[in-house]
């Protein structure tokens, strides 16, 4: 893309405020590979909106330094849609957990990647509820121990991936946040894409699960960028989607070649430009058309 | 008042078209000068059941849809079986003859007249709803107005098929030249006047006047009795340059009009009761964020699904009480479908100027309801005032102190910088946060930045009074009792206050529009000299006499009230007065009983104090 300029720095996207993670928190490394993936793209601060849902890993757009809201609870899509709509020209970008967007907010993740909402979602999976202490989470593993589930967690995982698949999301990624390089390509490549994307990342609680550590992370991981996986494949995309085990991928899954229209494209009341810059009222003309309709 | 009004009730079962029926003539005698008022009462049904719409017609503009029926159009025998008892003398009664039989003899003084429908429209061996034009076409005749308005209107309908208009102006003109030949007029007799009318709902008032007051972002999910402020937008949307979104439920939806308001565009959003119990979480966050945000709830009958197409004030305390915690919110219910209009626009000056979260409690009755308004009144540039909006990095000087955006100050409302403009970052947490955004929630116990950011916000609270202007008491100062209701019950307690002083009982009447915040000094000087107080209200318990006790200390004598479904008519206030009155009954409530539907649903009640003549001798006659 032409507009990358890499005039920015890190350093112009770090506040003052240093993040509250417990140390070797997940999310450190998500954070960072964002600092690096908006120093890349060439964004100024000011061209930036991050909105994040409740929960640990929504605590990110205080420690970011661009504009930021922290919404409520799974709430953070639809927000950030009306935002988008409001003024597309903004880069939005929406953080958040695996409790937040596949838990309470799961419609609204759905619903944002149906509709083809140009939003970059990164979701810090770690796949347990931190900031309630250590309950189960939709993407907690069949049978794995927590203070809800003492007995084993009864329930199917989420699969977030083979999700967005199926709900037409046109940029499908997974990143590890033990490798926050790769994560740098996966978001910078994610905002360019233009559409709705995902990027689901593995960012370990170091303090409520200790299932998924980052050991158990590290001997699992491996890219796909160095397999064959074609990524334009739909259909190969979901036969990656499915691994779960000994091996799981990480990396590019699906970039739809042939992306569909975004939602602020087409709608019909956009098509002058950016809303927000749009004049308020209507005209004296305007206005007795349609008074007129009533009589 | 010397202007003759006539109701025309035109019934049948929902797919017979009583809708498009009563949109015709109203439309038809709109262009013939005559204001209109009508009210459909129907069932959650697309096919069957029954549906009963009155159009209350005059040339002085009737504030409601009246309480007695002039000429009846009965599309069906079921409706013919209901209603026929209920014309008074000098009305009219009209049916297809070749389908219909009136089962009991009409009450003295009605006029039968039977229409030959296959006769008189050849049409109608193909297409059964022509039996309406033909009846519209007759009863405008009975009413004393010409054909020209109707003619104009099936032009205007059917504009791109000139074949339909023919044969619709035929079957019309043949309803009425058959009307004119064997029917004698109504006792009342309406005449044309040059006056134009716009005949509109309070829906569309509501959308419109939104749109008029640079309403840019509106989103929804589908709810009776809300949805048509979504469809007049969606329609409009292109031409307009508004942002119209159709969303998954409620919750998204007023999060989505919030993230829309907070990048600088006026937001709007609307729904019934349910939905808005959906969208409680998020009145709090706009209070938090102090982003502003209008959210309509177009009341209907609760709890729960309740009765969907029926009208109700009962969410009174839902408004009060939506979201956890203290903030500062508005609240206000408009008057009448007029009031729909002119109320999008106040809403939005005090939302954005305030920051803060507006409710409007419309309701079915208002937003469902038609009513005809003069077009001058509805050509409205509207004041925009966006309050103290940062939009453009303009106006910062070098020495550039941090910017606050929830900077502590006098009157608690900070200058909100929009995202995108530059040197003014800043985050905006549902959290409890510092003037500067940064979370203050996972400090250990800052009590005193919690409770200065807490008075911070409430303080904005203080002067939003002085954009609200205040209700005055209409009628004799010195009367012997004074009405008081709220939102949309305005038009049938003036009506009715009207009548109480006809009928020697001297009588005022006090409206409220704005619930929160309340116009406490004003309210109570108004009171201070009422004799006796009667609250009007739409709901079982009584919700606004509570507000109105615990707001001022006044408790009311005496309670109207209604929640089977059905809105007020002026008979029932009138009645209900005089019951409270004369008897000193403390809570009169009021249920509308159609004497023919007792047989279907028998309700127990043994007659009806509201002072309809109960046929009795003819409910057993009446066929299902």
């Amino acid at each position: 893309m032409a507009t990358a300029v890499a005039v920015l720095d890190v350093k112009d996207f770090k506040p003052e405020v240093p993040p509250d993670w417990c140390p070797g928190c997940g999310d450190f490394g998500v954070l960072n590979g964002l600092f690096h993936a908006c120093a890349e793209l060439g964004r100024q601060p000011h061209e930036i909106l991050v909105v994040s849902g409740i929960g640990c890993s929504s605590n990110l757009p205080g420690f970011f330094r661009s504009y930021g809201v922290h919404s409520l609870h799974g709430r953070a899509l639809p927000f950030a849609t009306g935002a988008k709509l409001s003024n597309h020209e903004m880069t939005v970008i929406v953080t958040g957990g695996d409790g937040d967007g596949y838990g309470i907010g799961l419609n609204h993740f759905i619903q944002a990647m149906r509709r083809n909402i140009d939003l970059t979602y990164i979701v810090m999976n770690n796949e347990i509820y931190g900031l309630t202490t250590g309950q189960v989470s939709p993407t907690s593993e069949t049978g794995m121990i927590t203070k809800t589930t003492p007995h084993g967690n009864l329930e199917g995982m989420l699969n977030p991936i083979a999700l967005a698949l199926a709900s037409g999301c046109g940029y499908i990624a997974r990143g590890f946040s033990g490798q926050p390089k790769h994560l740098q390509k996966l978001y910078a490549d994610a905002v360019r894409y233009p559409g709705f994307a995902l990027v689901d990342v593995f960012s370990p609680c170091v303090t409520f699960n200790k299932h998924n550590t980052y050991d158990w992370f590290r001997k699992r991981v491996y890219r796909l960028e160095d397999t064959a996986h074609d990524s334009t494949d739909f259909h190969a995309a979901m036969d990656r989607a499915l691994e779960w085990g000994e091996k799981i991928p990480i990396g590019l899954f699906y970039r739809n070649p042939n992306p569909r229209p975004t939602l602020h494209t087409d709608d019909p009341g956009l098509q002058a430009g950016v809303l927000v810059r749009q004049a308020a009222g209507v005209g004296r003309a305007e206005r007795q058309k349609l008074i007129a309709e009533f009589t | 008042m010397n202007e003759p009004d006539v109701v025309v009730g035109i019934g049948g079962a929902a797919g017979d078209g009583v809708a498009s029926a009563g949109n015709t003539l109203a439309l038809s005698v709109a262009r013939q000068g005559q204001a209109v008022y009508a009210y459909n009462s129907y069932q959650s049904v697309i096919r069957g059941g029954h549906s009963w719409l009155r159009l209350r017609i005059s040339a002085k503009k009737p504030l409601n849809h009246g309480d007695q029926v002039d000429a009846l159009v009965a599309l069906n025998q079921d409706t013919l079986d209901r209603h026929l008892q209920e014309l008074v003398a000098g009305g009219a009664v009209l049916y297809n003859s070749a389908k219909l039989q009136p089962a009991y003899a009409a009450p003295p003084g009605v006029q039968l007249c039977p229409l030959p429908v296959p006769d008189l429209t050849p049409a109608y061996r193909d297409l059964p709803v022509m039996q309406n034009t033909v009846a519209v076409g007759a009863v405008i005749h009975l009413m004393g107005l010409d054909f020209k308005g109707l003619e104009s209107v099936l032009e205007s309908t059917f504009a791109k098929k000139p074949q339909v208009v023919k044969t619709n102006v035929e079957a019309a003109r043949a309803g009425y030249d058959y009307a004119v030949a064997h029917f004698t007029p109504l006792a009342k007799q309406l005449h044309a006047t040059s006056q134009r009318w716009a005949l509109v709902t309070g829906n569309e008032l509501m959308a419109m006047g939104a749109a008029f007051a640079g309403c840019k972002f509106y989103c929804a999910y589908p709810m009776s009795p809300a949805t048509h402020i979504l469809e007049w937008l969606t329609a409009h949307a292109k031409e307009l340059g508004i942002c119209v979104r159709q969303v998954e439920d409620e919750i998204s939806v007023i999060n989505m009009a919030i993230g829309a308001s907070h990048m600088g565009v006026r937001a709007l959003c609307a729904t019934s009761g349910g939905g808005f119990a959906l969208m409680t979480e998020a009145v709090g966050l706009s209070g938090m964020l102090e982003t502003p945000v209008v959210v309509v709830n177009v009341q209907r009958a609760g709890p729960s699904t309740g009765v969907p197409t029926k009208t109700e004030q009962a969410d009174l305390n839902q408004a009060f009480g939506a979201s956890q915690g203290d903030f500062p919110r508005i609240i206000m219910a408009p008057l009448s479908m007029p009031d729909c209009f002119a109320m999008p626009a106040l809403a939005f000056n005090v939302a954005d100027r305030y920051q803060c979260p507006v409710i409007i409690l419309s309701d079915l009755l208002m937003g469902e309801g038609n009513e005809t308004v003069d077009p001058a009144l509805l050509d409205v540039d509207f004041e925009i005032d966006r309050g103290e909006l940062i939009t453009s990095p303009d106006g910062r000087g070098a020495a550039r102190e941090p910017y606050l955006r929830y900077k502590d100050t006098p009157s608690g409302i900070s200058p909100r910088a929009v995202p995108g403009v530059p040197g003014y970052l800043h985050v905006a947490a549902s959290d409890e946060h510092d003037e500067d955004g940064v979370l203050i929630s996972d400090v250990y116990t800052d009590t005193v930045r919690r409770k200065k950011m807490a008075d911070k916000r409430s303080r904005k609270m203080a002067d939003v009074l002085k954009h609200l202007p205040a209700p005055t008491l209409v009628g004799p100062a010195d009367a012997d009792v004074t009405l008081v209701g709220w939102g949309s019950t305005w038009g049938v307690i003036s009506e009715a206050v009207e009548r109480l002083n006809r009928e020697g009982i001297s009588a005022n009447h006090l409206q409220i529009k704005f619930l929160v915040p309340f116009h406490v000094a004003e309210i109570t000087a108004a009171l201070s000299r009422s004799r006796k107080i009667i609250v009007v209200e739409n709901n079982q318990s009584g919700q606004f006499a509570r507000h109105l006790r615990a707001e001022t200390g006044i408790t009311a004598h005496g309670h109207i009230r209604k929640y089977d479904g059905e809105p007020f008519e002026p008979k029932h206030v009138v009645a209900g007065a005089r019951e409270i009155l004369e008897r000193g009954t403390a809570v009169v409530e009021v249920l509308s009983t159609e004497p023919g539907w007792q047989t279907e649903h028998p309700t127990g009640t043994a007659g009806d104090w509201t002072g309809r003549a109960v046929a009795t001798a003819h409910t057993s006659s009446v066929a299902t």
